[in-house]
C-alpha cells in the first residue's frame, strides 16, 4: 500500500453520474405524437451528481427507498458499471477510466457482498472451491497447502465450519450461505467491503449473527465499509455515517447521531418517521403526498418537491445544494437553508 | 362467539419418503373485530397457517387433525363449492407481492368486476359502482381511470392498495394478511398499516396479520402468536409479549433487534438455526437453541401454561422467570 496520510478519504466520488438509456437504437428513439414524427432519447437518471467520500475505518451507510440509485452506487464504485460522468477515487487515485487489465490489482482490495446468497455462489462449486478461487486468482505464486491454509483460516474467522468445504451452497440455510459469501469477500484480505443488503434476505436472529461477524470483521482486519441498507435500524446501529439519497440524488450527509438524533432534510425525517417501532408510543408517523417520481421524467428543481409539504417556488425551479450545517451534516434543502422548517 | 376458533389444527406434507408435520395443535380464538399477529422467522408455520384458515393448501398438504371453526361452523374439509362461498364473502387473503397477485394481462376493474359477479347478482353500472367506492375507500386518486389501467402501470404502494380494496369488496369479516407489507419501502408501509388499521376499525373487520417484524406487530395487532417450528410458544396480548416476553425464543427474537443494543456494540444474537421441519428435535424444538435447556427441555415437549397473562409453552418459564436480569439477557 502507498503512504497516504490519513487525514485522505479512502474513497471519493466526485460529481458521479449514471444514466441508462432506455431507447438504444436510431428506430427506438423515433416516437409518433399530435400528428408528428420526432426523435427523443430517453435514459434512467439513476444516480445524479452525487458526491461523497469515506475515511479509513468508516461504515458509510447510504440509506433510500427502492429506486433511489443505491445500488447503482454501489456497483459504480466497484467497477461493475460506468460512470456517465463524474469520477470515483479510491486511496487517491482516479479508478473509474481504469481498464479491466488496471482494475485488477484494486479487485483484491476491494470486495463486494451480496443481497441474495442464493444466486452470489455458483451452484456447482464446492464451498472450499469457491473460496479458493479468488485467493488462487489473486495471488498466483502461492502454493496449494498456503491456498488450502489462508481458506481454512478465513473459514473459522467467519464461523463457517472447515468440515463444510466439501458441500455445495444448495445444502446451506440463507444465514450460513451469506456467511459463506463474506468469507469469500475475505479470503483475499481485503481493505474495502462494499456490501448491498447483505442481511435483507435473512430471518431477525440470522441478521444478528451476520452484523455481529461483519462488525467483527471490521476491528480485526480494520475494513472500511460502504453498506447499502433500506433497514435504518440497521443504520443506526452499525453505520459511522449516513448518506440519505433520493431519486439519485444526496439529501443528507450526517454522522450517524446527528442524523438519528436530529435529521434535518424533510425527506429524512419522514423516512425515520416511517419505521416501525416496538414501543406503546402511538406513532406520529409523516404522510408524504403523491408518489415517488419516476427517474426517467426528473422533476424540475428539488427533486422531492412534488411530495414535499414546505416546498415552494423557488422549490419547483432551483435545484438545492448540498451545505454544511453548523452540527457537521450536510444538507441539500432550500427550506433548511431558509430556516423555514419548524422544529 | 369468537368469528374464528382453531381447534388443535394440524397440518402434514406427504412427502414421497416420509410425511413432514408443518403445523402441530395450533390453537387460537379470534373475536369479532379483533387484529391478531402471528410472528415467526421462515419456516415456523406462519403462511401455512393463514393458508390453512383459508382451505388453500394444496397437496401434498393436507389437514391431519383438528378443527376451524368461523362463527361456530366447522369448516375444516369443506366443499370445494362451500368454500368458495365463505372466500370473499366471510374470509379474504391479502399476500407479499401484489404483482404476483394481480394477473397481469387483465385491467384491475376486470378483476375486481370479476370477483363482484361470481359472489353477486349485480348489473354492470352496479358492479363498477361498488369497485369504485372500494378503491375511494383505500384513497386511490382518480379511481375511475384505474379501472381501465393494467397491474404494471400502478407502483407498488398503489398496487397493494387495490389487493386491499379487492379483500375488501364483499364486505368480509375476517382478512388474512400474510406479509402485506414486506415488499413496499417504509415510507409506503406506514401508509399502508395506517390504511388497514382504519378499515378494521370502521369496517369491524378482524385481522389476522403474518409478519417476521415485530414492529409491525406491536403498532397493528391487539393480540400476537409467536410461533416456532411448526408450533404456537407464546401467545397473549401484544404489549405484554412485546415489553415482558417469557418464551426464551420470544425474548432472543426482540433481544436480537438492533435498536436495543447500544450502536456498535455486539448483538444479541440466537446462536444456531431453527430446525428444518424434517428434523424437528424430541422435547422442545428450541431446546438445541435455548440458553436455559436442561435435560427434560430435550426429551419432553413442554405444555402450554398460563404465566404472567400470556400462554407460554416452556417447562422452565418459572425459573426463568425468577433468574436474575443478568442471566436473562446472555
Amino acid at each position: 500500500m502507498k503512504d497516504m496520510p490519513d487525514t485522505a478519504p479512502l474513497l471519493e466520488l466526485r460529481n458521479l453520474e449514471k444514466q441508462f438509456d432506455l431507447d438504444r437504437g436510431f428506430l427506438e428513439t423515433i416516437k409518433f405524437k399530435g400528428g408528428k414524427i420526432y426523435r427523443e432519447k430517453r435514459a434512467v437518471h439513476a444516480v445524479n451528481n452525487v458526491s461523497l467520500s469515506a475515511n479509513r475505518g468508516e461504515a458509510l451507510c447510504v440509506v433510500g427507498e427502492s429506486g433511489c440509485g443505491k445500488s447503482t452506487v454501489a456497483r459504480l464504485v466497484a467497477g461493475l458499471l460506468t460512470p456517465t460522468s463524474g469520477e470515483v477515487h479510491y486511496a487517491g487515485e482516479r479508478i473509474d477510466n481504469r481498464s479491466r487489465h488496471d482494475m485488477m490489482p484494486l479487485r483484491k482490495k476491494m470486495q463486494m457482498i451480496f443481497q441474495n446468497p442464493y444466486a452470489s455462489l455458483n451452484p456447482r462449486m464446492t464451498i472450499q472451491q469457491a473460496l479458493e478461487e479468488p485467493v488462487r486468482f489473486h495471488n498466483p505464486s502461492m502454493n496449494g497447502s498456503e491456498v488450502t491454509d489462508r481458506v481454512v483460516e478465513v473459514m473459522k474467522s467467519v464461523g463457517v465450519d472447515p468440515s463444510w468445504s466439501r458441500r455445495y451452497p444448495h445444502e446451506f440455510s440463507g444465514g450460513q450461505r451469506q456467511r459463506i459469501a463474506i468469507a469469500r469477500a475475505l479470503t483475499v484480505d481485503p481493505e474495502f467491503v462494499i456490501a448491498d443488503e447483505p442481511i435483507s434476505a435473512l430471518d431477525v436472529s440470522i441478521q444478528a449473527q451476520v452484523l455481529n461477524l461483519m462488525l467483527e470483521a471490521k476491528e480485526e482486519r480494520g475494513l472500511t465499509y460502504l453498506f447499502i441498507t433500506h433497514d435504518l435500524s440497521v443504520v443506526q446501529h452499525f453505520g459511522t455515517r449516513v448518506v440519505v439519497l433520493y431519486l439519485g440524488t444526496v439529501c443528507e450527509v450526517a454522522e450517524t447521531d446527528t442524523l438519528f438524533s436530529n435529521p434535518k432534510h424533510p425527506y429524512t425525517k419522514a423516512l425515520l418517521s416511517a419505521v416501525p417501532q416496538l414501543s406503546d408510543a402511538k406513532p406520529d408517523h409523516i404522510r408524504l403526498k403523491g408518489e415517488i417520481p419516476t427517474p426517467i421524467n426528473m422533476p424540475k428543481g428539488c427533486p422531492f418537491h412534488s411530495r414535499c409539504s414546505y416546498s415552494d417556488a423557488r422549490c419547483l425551479e432551483e435545484q438545492p445544494q448540498p451545505l454544511h450545517q453548523p452540527d457537521g451534516s450536510v444538507v441539500a434543502c432550500h427550506a433548511v437553508e431558509e430556516n423555514r422548517l419548524d422544529g | 362467539m369468537s368469528l374464528l376458533s382453531v381447534r388443535d389444527l394440524s397440518v402434514k406434507f406427504a412427502m414421497r419418503d416420509q410425511t413432514v408435520t408443518a403445523l402441530r395443535n395450533i390453537s387460537f380464538d379470534l373475536a369479532r373485530g379483533e387484529r391478531l399477529g402471528i410472528v415467526g422467522e421462515s419456516g415456523a408455520g406462519k403462511s401455512i397457517t393463514g393458508f390453512a384458515l383459508m382451505n388453500l393448501l394444496s397437496r401434498p398438504g393436507y389437514i391431519a387433525g383438528g378443527k376451524i371453526l368461523f362463527e361456530d361452523r366447522d369448516i375444516t374439509g369443506l366443499e370445494d363449492e362451500a368454500m368458495r362461498d365463505i372466500r370473499g364473502n366471510h374470509m379474504a387473503m391479502i399476500f407479499q407481492d401484489p404483482m404476483v397477485t394481480l394477473n397481469p394481462v387483465l385491467t384491475i376493474g376486470q378483476q375486481m368486476l370479476e370477483t363482484l359477479y361470481a359472489h353477486r347478482k349485480l348489473s354492470k353500472a352496479e358492479a363498477t359502482q361498488i369497485a369504485i367506492l372500494k378503491l375511494r375507500e383505500v384513497y386511490i386518486p382518480s379511481p375511475e381511470e384505474r379501472l381501465d389501467q393494467y397491474p404494471h402501470e400502478l407502483s407498488g404502494g398503489m398496487r397493494q392498495r387495490i389487493i386491499i380494496a379487492m379483500a375488501l369488496l364483499l364486505d368480509p369479516k375476517l382478512i388474512i394478511a400474510d406479509e402485506p407489507t414486506t415488499a413496499l419501502d417504509v415510507t409506503i408501509q406506514a401508509d399502508i398499516m395506517e390504511l388497514l388499521l382504519e378499515l378494521c376499525h370502521s369496517n369491524k373487520v378482524g385481522l389476522i396479520l403474518i409478519t417476521h417484524d415485530l414492529g409491525v406487530v406491536s403498532q397493528m395487532t391487539e393480540r400476537t402468536l409467536v410461533m416456532y417450528a411448526g408450533r404456537i410458544i407464546e401467545a397473549g396480548p401484544t404489549r405484554e409479549i412485546i415489553n415482558d416476553p417469557q418464551h426464551p425464543y420470544t425474548q432472543g427474537l426482540i433481544n436480537a433487534l438492533p435498536q436495543q443494543t447500544p450502536p456498535g456494540h455486539r448483538l444479541k444474537q440466537i446462536p444456531g438455526n431453527m430446525p428444518p421441519l424434517t428434523a424437528i428435535p424430541p422435547g422442545c424444538p428450541f431446546a438445541p437453541r435455548c440458553g436455559f435447556a436442561v435435560d427434560h427441555c430435550r426429551t419432553t415437549l413442554p405444555e402450554v401454561v398460563s404465566y404472567g397473562g400470556v400462554e407460554v409453552a416452556c417447562h422452565e418459564v418459572n425459573r426463568l422467570h425468577n433468574a436474575p436480569a443478568k442471566e436473562k439477557s446472555a
